[in-house]
């Protein structure tokens, strides 16, 4: 605290007793001033979220087409019927839903471990006592985030270009003959997944943040009872960092389900090669501005949120068997 | 060095000064090694995409090319052009010469640092050499993307949305988070709960109805989908701002009102003051944001290509010249150049916060 607050303090307190008979209009004017400053957010809240939540919902029972809204037709629950059915593969169905759904959650099941660890590595990497020039390399391992996406993702597509990309020419001056990796169906994933090393920056800074959290005298304590490195790291890293990690991987689950800019260049808006760029964001911009049949993408829509918001509340019911949390016992 | 002569009158030990020293040394040295190695790895796209987009695209594919730019080299003798070849020589050593008079299985070369000094013969087959290499930067591919992307109006787009919804984001975000953080009134806790949860609420499920209304108001292929919802204030801006407005002392607010201020006044010079680098973080946040912003673009200017900005831009450029890496790579530098650029200045200017924070606390 500065010298001058804390002598403006002294004063305040006792002048402020004297005004005090017309309380009750003090409260109401400053509960009047709080809604007035919160009014922007409120008044969004209705016009940008509340009221299309509603719109959307009501609009995922209907066929409405933004080319023609004067006839626009509630058609019951054929929306879900059509999704569904494309989910268990029955006649009738979207073909291409389930195939979206599995590339989605396929993808999440390998950029999450795969992201999370390399950004907790470098996190321990850049915050070790060992390493000269800390900031600096901070600074670069955070950089790519600020690379917009659509150049990084041209900067990788020229590096994984089977001919002319040096991912390969690396590969192959160590003896190894390179995938083609981008249009190959069975490698796409995986290159998605090395772009995404790109994107650990958020993640990182969160990680040493919670690496600078962990009390010193918890090292000490273990060194003391001659653990290893290995132990140290599964036995108070790791537990001391859970609250971070639940974090991550939340906010990573949930930028997985909205894959989308990557997904859109590299397939070309088509979902290049042969569907394996389909994601279920992709899936759902197709339906509603390539297809423009915007009832039914407002049912993907609340696909997406329902399924959001069960892995959210799973991984929050999850959390404590798992997550260790300071003064857990209160 | 002082430090050294003590531990000449001790025995020599493990945990002598200068055998931790040594050893630390050692660690240090190690450790940051391994660090610049894992970083050079990381960062080796950022040296592809530098060294290609200043690529003549012949030299993509030509066999021997070296990584960098670079030109096959070639010497002018008597107003006659000769290639310049890597030539191994008897003695184990390679020069670089100037192929002079081919032949299927022995030729006749110049030296080009003395062409004049007469011919030089070798057996062996020329087309198995490598021609020589000089460095050269074409910058052709800068001018040819500048040209066919409009870049300077793609910049002014890409800047006047981005500004104009920084703008809208900041100051939304201060007189929200002012409100949370400085005023009682009913409902405070819950209405803050309900701005958080906005979080997790994923764009696409309010985005239809929003692009349909906007659609009826004829605001489609227009800037202002793009810059008008971010007057409305954000969560994630809102949260950041609200907890620094907390750490600011109510005195401060107490003393500039017995001076008479009242609430917008102690706002302005009271809290935006105090909160600079917090204001700081929260504009660099919605600048980078709305520069990277691919799907609102895409889906809003779809029928409007005059009014893009660079993100969607460069994709679609992306798929006319996919063919092209050179001018790929260069359409890249310039779409990141910018964010970068500012990225490595506001650096300082948020370490400077920070230390001077830390320095009055």
């Amino acid at each position: 605290m500065t010298a001058a607050s804390g002598s403006a303090a002294g004063p305040t307190i006792v002048e402020l007793q004297g005004p005090r008979s017309s309380r009750f209009s003090l409260a109401t004017r400053e509960s009047l001033a709080g809604f007035l400053y919160i009014s922007p957010w409120i008044i969004g809240l209705l016009l940008f979220t509340l009221a299309p939540m509603i719109a959307s919902f009501v609009m995922s029972f209907t066929n409405f087409d933004p080319r023609s809204p004067g006839e626009t037709q509630f058609i019951g629950l054929a929306n879900y019927e059509r999704m569904f059915r494309g989910i268990l593969g029955q006649p009738g169905g979207d073909p291409l839903i389930g195939s979206s759904l599995f590339i989605t959650v396929r993808f999440a099941a390998i950029l999450i471990p795969v992201t999370l660890g390399f950004a907790l590595a470098v996190a321990m990497l850049v915050n070790s006592t060992l390493l000269a020039g800390r900031n600096i390399f901070r600074t670069l391992f955070y950089m790519p985030m600020q690379i917009p996406i659509v150049a990084s993702t041209l900067i990788w597509i020229g590096m994984l270009n089977a001919s002319t990309g040096w991912f390969n020419k690396i590969l192959s001056s160590v003896g190894v003959g390179g995938p083609d990796w981008l249009n190959s169906v069975a490698w796409v994933a995986p290159s998605l997944t090395i772009m995404g090393l790109w994107g650990i920056g958020n993640m990182m800074l969160i990680f040493l943040a919670g690496l600078q959290g962990i009390p010193t005298e918890l090292y000490d304590a273990v060194k003391v009872d001659g653990a290893g490195r290995f132990s140290t790291f599964r036995h108070i890293t790791l537990p001391m960092l859970s609250p971070v990690l639940f974090y991550n991987v939340i906010i990573t689950l949930i930028g997985t389900f909205q894959y989308f800019t990557q997904a859109y260049i590299i397939g070309n808006g088509h979902g290049d090669p042969a569907g394996a760029t389909n994601f279920f964001n992709f899936h759902l911009y197709r339906e509603g501005w390539a297809f423009y049949d915007m009832g039914y993408a407002s049912s993907l829509a609340w696909l997406l949120f329902a399924i959001v918001l069960v892995l959210t509340i799973g991984l929050f019911k999850s959390a404590g068997s798992w997550v260790y949390e300071a003064g857990g016992d209160r | 060095m002082t430090a050294i002569a003590p531990p000449i009158t001790q025995p020599m030990s493990i945990n002598s000064p200068l055998r931790r020293r040594l050893r630390r040394f050692t660690a240090v040295s190690g450790m940051t090694m391994l660090a610049l190695l894992v970083v050079s790895a990381f960062l080796l796209p950022l040296l592809f995409m530098v060294t290609t987009s200043f690529k003549d695209k012949n030299q993509l594919t030509a066999l021997g090319a070296p990584w960098y730019p670079a030109v096959p080299e070639t010497m002018v003798f008597q107003g006659e052009e000769y290639p310049l070849y890597t030539v191994p020589l008897p003695d184990g050593t390679t020069r670089s010469l100037a192929l002079y008079k081919p032949g299927r299985e022995s030729s006749v070369w110049l030296d080009p640092a003395n062409p004049e000094g007469g011919t030089i013969d070798w057996v062996g087959r020329w087309r198995a050499l490598n021609p020589a290499y000089k460095v050269e930067l074409y910058t052709d591919n800068f001018v040819t993307a500048w040209k066919a992307l409009d870049f300077p109006k793609l910049l002014f787009n890409t800047l006047v949305i981005a500004g104009l919804g920084t703008v809208g984001a900041v100051s939304s975000a201060i007189c929200v988070a002012y409100g949370f953080s400085r005023f009682r009134f009913p409902g405070r806790n819950g209405l803050f709960l309900l701005l958080l949860s906005t979080i997790i609420l994923p764009l696409q499920v309010t985005l239809i109805p929003t692009f349909a209304v906007f659609a009826a108001l004829g605001w489609t292929g227009t800037w202002l989908p793009l810059i008008v919802p971010y007057f409305f204030g954000n969560a994630y801006n809102v949260f950041l701002l609200r907890q620094y407005f907390l750490t600011i002392p109510r005195e401060l607010d107490e003393a500039a009102m017995l001076d008479g201020a009242g609430p917008f006044r102690i706002l302005r010079s009271v809290i935006i003051p105090q909160a600079k680098a917090a204001i700081v973080a929260v504009c660099l946040f919605h600048f980078f944001w709305a520069w990277n912003e691919f799907y609102l673009p895409l889906i809003y200017l779809q029928g409007n290509q005059s009014a893009e900005p660079l993100s969607t831009a460069i994709a679609r450029f992306n798929g006319v010249y996919s063919q092209e890496p050179t001018l790929i790579q260069a359409a890249a530098i310039m779409a990141m150049i910018i964010p970068v650029a500012v990225f490595f200045l506001a650096q300082r200017a948020f370490m400077r916060g920070i230390v001077f924070s830390g320095v009055e606390k």
